[in-house]
C-alpha cells in the first residue's frame, strides 16, 4: 500500500503514474480562443435583438445600439404578439403561430410516419423495384423544389385543395419524404438482417415486425427526424406563402408582414420581439434535444 | 417419412450460383451437420429451408408437406441464428414469447410454455433482463429458448457457438446434444467446427461449393472419406497424402512413389480401376511406431520435427520424400533427428484418384 502511495503523483517524482496531468498547451489556447469569438459572433447580434425589443421607440432612435434599455418594457412584445398589423388587419403575430402549428404537427407526424415505413420496407423487404425507388428519392431530395411549385399549384387547383389546410400539409409531407426515407433507410441498414429474419421465423408480419421491433430500436433516428422535420417546417417560407391560403399564413409569412409594412415609422422593437417569438420554436426543440441530436446523427454515421 | 427433404434446389444472388441442384433427406428426429468451409453455402442452404431466401429452382418438404411457397412461420421449424438475434428492446421473456404472441397463444399457455423453456435452459433467473445484460452463453440459450418455446418439428442451427470461447462451447455442445436426446425433434445444425459435428451429429453433409461432398455417419465420415476433400477437411492434424501412381500388376495392387512401392493388396477397394496417378491417404493416428506387424507397410525415418499437444504428440518424418505426421504418446521422448521406423495397416488408409479426387 505504502509502495503505491509512493509512486503516485503527489510524490513529485519523475515516474509517471496514475492520471496523467492535463497541460494548457498553445493549441488548446487557441482552440478555446476560436469557440469564444465564434459564440460571440453569433451571440451578439442576438444581444442586440433581445435589448431592442426592449426599449421604447423613443430610446431606439435615440440611437445607442449596444446600450442596455434605460427603462425595460416588454409593451413591444405584447404589441408584437396580440395586435401588431399584419397588413390589413391588426391581430398580431398570434394568428401565424397557431397557423403554424396546425401546418406542422400533421405534416411533422406525416411525414415521418410515411418515411420511416418505407426507409423499412426498402432495406428489409426489399420489394421488387426497390432500387429505381430509391434512385427516384436520391434524385428527390436533390432537387431545387422550386421546379415542382407552378405543376403543383396547377394540381392543386384541379382538385379544388389549393390554398388549404390540406393542401399544405401534403406539400410539407411530399417534399420531406425524399430525406426522411433516406434517413431511416440508412439507419435500418445498419440494424442485422439476422433480427428481421429472426422476427419472420417467430411469426412477425409487415406491420408487426415494423411497431413491435423496429419503431422501438428507432428513437435516436426518430429524434433526428422530429428535429430536422420541426425546423424545416416551422421555418418555411416559400410554401406556406403559396399553397397555405390567406386563412392559414404561418408565421415566418406573417413576420415579414409585420417587418414589411410599410406605413408610418418603423417600429424595430416590435420587429425584433417578433422575430424572436418566431425563432422561438425551433430554438426550444434545439435546445431540449441537442443531446439527443449529436447522439442520433453519430449514431446514424457510424452504423452508415 | 423424411422429416425435411430438399429436392433438386438452386438458389443463386444475382448471377452467382450458390447451390445447384442439392438434394437432401433428413430423417424424422435425425440430427444433420451441415460441415464446410467458409462460404460454402451452408447458411444458405439453412435459410432455403427457413423460407428466409428465394430460390430458383427445386422444392423443401417438411414433415411431409411441400413448403416450397410457405411463409417461415408456416413451415414448423425454429432457427438459432450465428449472431443470435436477439430482440434488443424486449426483456428474455419478450423475447421468449415474441413468437407466441404473434401466434395469437392465449396467454396463460404462452405463460407455461415460456416457464418450461427457461426451466430447461436455465434461464429462470434472467426473465426480467434485456439481451444487453447476458453474457454470451446466456445469451446463446436465449436463442435456443426462443425456437423451443414453439413448439417446432425441426429444429435450424447456423453456427450456434461459434461465437462463444473454447470451454463454453463445449458445455453448450453437450446442452445442445441433451436436448436432442430429450426433446427428440429433428435437427439441422450448420457449423465448420469438426469436433462439433462429429460429437453431435448422427449423420454429416459435408459440403463444399455448394455441392454435398459426403452424407454419412461421423464414422465412415472420418474413416471413409469419399473424396480426398472430405479426408482433408476432417480430421486434426490433417491426413498424410502420398501421391503417387497405382499399378495393378501380377502379384497385386501397388501404389508406386518413386524410390518406394507400397503393397496394396490389403486395401480394401471401393471400385474397380486402372492403372492411375493416385493419393494414399493416411491418417496420423494409423500409424504406429515399432517394428511392422504383419500385412502393415513398414518404413523408416529421421524425427524432423517434434509438435507436442498435450494428450498426444506430433512427430513429423518423411516417406519417399513426403513429409508425414504420425501421433504418438503424448509423454513419449523424441529429439529432432532420431532415427524411428514405424507402419501403417493399409485395411485403413484411404486410396482417391489423383484426378478426381474420387475414393478408389
Ligand atoms: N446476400 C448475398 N448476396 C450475394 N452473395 C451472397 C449473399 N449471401 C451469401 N452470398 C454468397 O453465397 C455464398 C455462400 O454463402 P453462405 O453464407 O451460405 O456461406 P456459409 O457456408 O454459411 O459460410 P460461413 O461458414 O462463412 O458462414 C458465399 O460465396 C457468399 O459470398
Ligand atoms: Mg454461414
Amino acid at each position: 500500500m505504502s509502495a503505491l502511495a509512493e509512486l503516485g503523483p503527489a510524490s513529485g517524482a519523475a515516474e509517471p503514474a496514475g492520471p496523467k496531468p492535463k497541460r494548457l498547451t498553445a493549441g488548446r489556447l487557441g482552440l478555446y480562443a476560436f469557440l469564444i469569438i465564434a459564440a460571440l459572433f453569433f451571440l451578439l447580434p442576438f444581444y442586440v435583438m433581445v435589448i431592442t425589443s426592449l426599449k421604447p421607440m423613443s430610446e431606439i432612435r435615440y440611437g445607442n445600439l449596444f446600450g442596455w434599455p434605460a427603462a425595460p418594457t416588454i409593451a413591444a412584445w405584447l404589441k408584437a404578439w396580440a395586435s401588431a398589423c399584419t397588413g390589413v388587419t391588426c391581430n398580431g403575430i398570434e394568428v401565424g403561430f397557431f397557423n403554424s402549428m396546425k401546418i406542422l404537427i400533421p405534416s411533422v407526424i406525416l411525414s415521418i410516419a410515411i418515411g420511416a415505413v418505407t426507409g423499412y420496407a426498402l432495406s428489409f423487404w426489399r420489394p421488387r423495384g426497390a432500387n429505381v425507388l430509391f434512385a427516384v428519392l436520391l434524385l428527390g431530395a436533390f432537387m431545387p423544389y422550386q421546379v415542382f411549385l407552378y405543376p403543383l399549384v396547377r394540381v392543386f387547383s384541379m382538385i379544388y385543395l389549393y390554398s388549404t389546410l390540406i393542401c399544405i400539409v401534403i406539400v410539407h409531407t411530399i417534399f420531406g419524404l425524399p430525406v426522411m426515407t433516406l434517413l431511416f433507410r440508412n439507419f435500418y441498414a445498419g440494424i442485422p438482417i439476422d433480427l428481421f429474419k429472426a422476427a419472420r421465423v417467430d411469426g412477425g408480419a409487415f406491420w408487426s415486425i415494423f411497431l413491435q421491433l423496429i419503431i422501438p430500436m428507432s428513437t435516436p433516428i426518430l429524434i433526428v427526424a422530429v428535429i430536422l422535420q420541426i425546423t424545416g417546417i416551422w421555418n418555411d417560407f416559400l410554401f406556406g406563402l403559396v399553397f397555405a391560403g390567406r386563412e392559414n399564413m404561418p408565421m415566418t409569412v406573417q413576420l415579414n408582414n409585420i417587418v414589411n409594412t410599410t406605413t408610418g415609422e418603423r417600429e424595430y422593437n416590435v420587429n425584433m420581439a417578433a422575430t424572436i417569438l418566431t425563432a422561438l420554436v425551433p430554438l426550444v426543440v434545439y435546445f431540449i434535444s441537442g443531446r439527443w441530436f449529436v447522439r442520433g446523427i453519430a449514431a446514424g454515421a457510424v452504423k452508415g | 417419412m423424411a422429416s425435411v427433404s430438399v429436392r433438386r434446389l438452386a438458389v443463386s444472388f444475382g448471377h452467382v450460383k450458390v447451390i445447384e441442384n442439392l438434394d437432401l433427406e433428413v430423417e424424422e428426429g435425425e440430427f444433420i451437420v451441415l460441415l464446410g468451409p467458409s462460404g460454402c453455402g451452408k447458411s444458405t442452404l439453412l435459410n432455403t429451408i427457413a423460407g428466409l431466401i428465394d430460390i430458383e429452382a427445386g422444392q423443401v418438404w417438411i414433415s411431409g408437406k411441400n413448403v416450397t411457397w410457405t411463409e417461415p412461420k408456416d413451415r414448423g421449424i425454429g432457427m438459432v441464428f450465428q449472431s443470435y438475434a436477439l430482440y434488443p428492446r424486449m426483456t428474455v421473456q419478450q423475447n421468449l414469447s415474441f413468437g407466441l404472441r404473434m401466434a395469437g397463444v392465449p396467454r396463460a399457455e404462452i405463460e407455461a410454455r415460456v416457464a418450461k423453456a427457461a426451466k430447461l435452459l436455465q434461464l429462470e433467473d434472467l426473465l426480467r433482463r434485456r439481451p444487453a445484460e447476458l453474457s454470451g452463453g446466456q445469451r446463446q440459450r436465449v436463442a435456443i429458448g426462443r425456437a423451443l418455446v414453439r413448439n417446432v418439428d425441426v429444429f435450424l442451427f447456423d453456427e450456434p457457438l461459434s461465437n462463444l470461447d473454447a470451454k463454453l462451447r463445449n458445455e453448450l455442445r453437450v446442452e445442445i446434444k441433451k436436448l436432442h436426446r430429450d426433446l427428440g425433434n429433428t435437427m439441422i445444425y450448420v457449423t465448420h467446427d469438426q469436433i462439433e459435428a462429429l460429437t453431435l451429429a448422427d449423420r454429416i453433409a459435408v459440403m463444399r461449393n455448394g455441392v454435398i461432398q459426403q452424407l454419412a455417419t461421423p464414422q465412415d465420415v472420418y474413416h471413409r472419406p469419399k473424396n480426398q476433400f472430405v479426408a482433408g477437411f476432417i480430421g486434426s492434424p490433417t491426413m498424410n497424402f502420398l501421391t503417387g501412381r497405382l499399378i495393378l500388376g501380377a502379384a497385386g495392387p501397388t501404389l508406386d512413389l518413386g524410390s518406394v512401392s507400397i503393397d496394396l493388396s490389403a486395401y480394401g477397394f471401393a471400385r474397380q480401376s486402372s492403372d492411375v496417378p493416385a493419393v494414399l491417404g493416411v491418417r496420423p493416428e494409423h500409424i504406429d511406431l515399432g517394428a511392422a506387424s504383419p500385412g502393415h507397410f513398414a518404413a523408416n525415418g529421421k524425427v524432423e520435427i517434434v509438435e507436442p499437444m498435450g494428450a498426444d504428440m506430433i512427430v513429423w518424418s518423411r516417406i519417399a520424400d513426403t513429409p508425414v505426421r504420425i501421433r504418438v504418446d503424448g509423454d513419449s521422448a523424441f529429439r529432432n533427428g532420431d532415427d524411428i521406423a514405424f507402419h501403417f495397416d493399409l485395411a485403413r488408409a484411404s486410396l482417391f484418384d489423383a484426378q478426381s479426387g474420387e475414393r478408389l
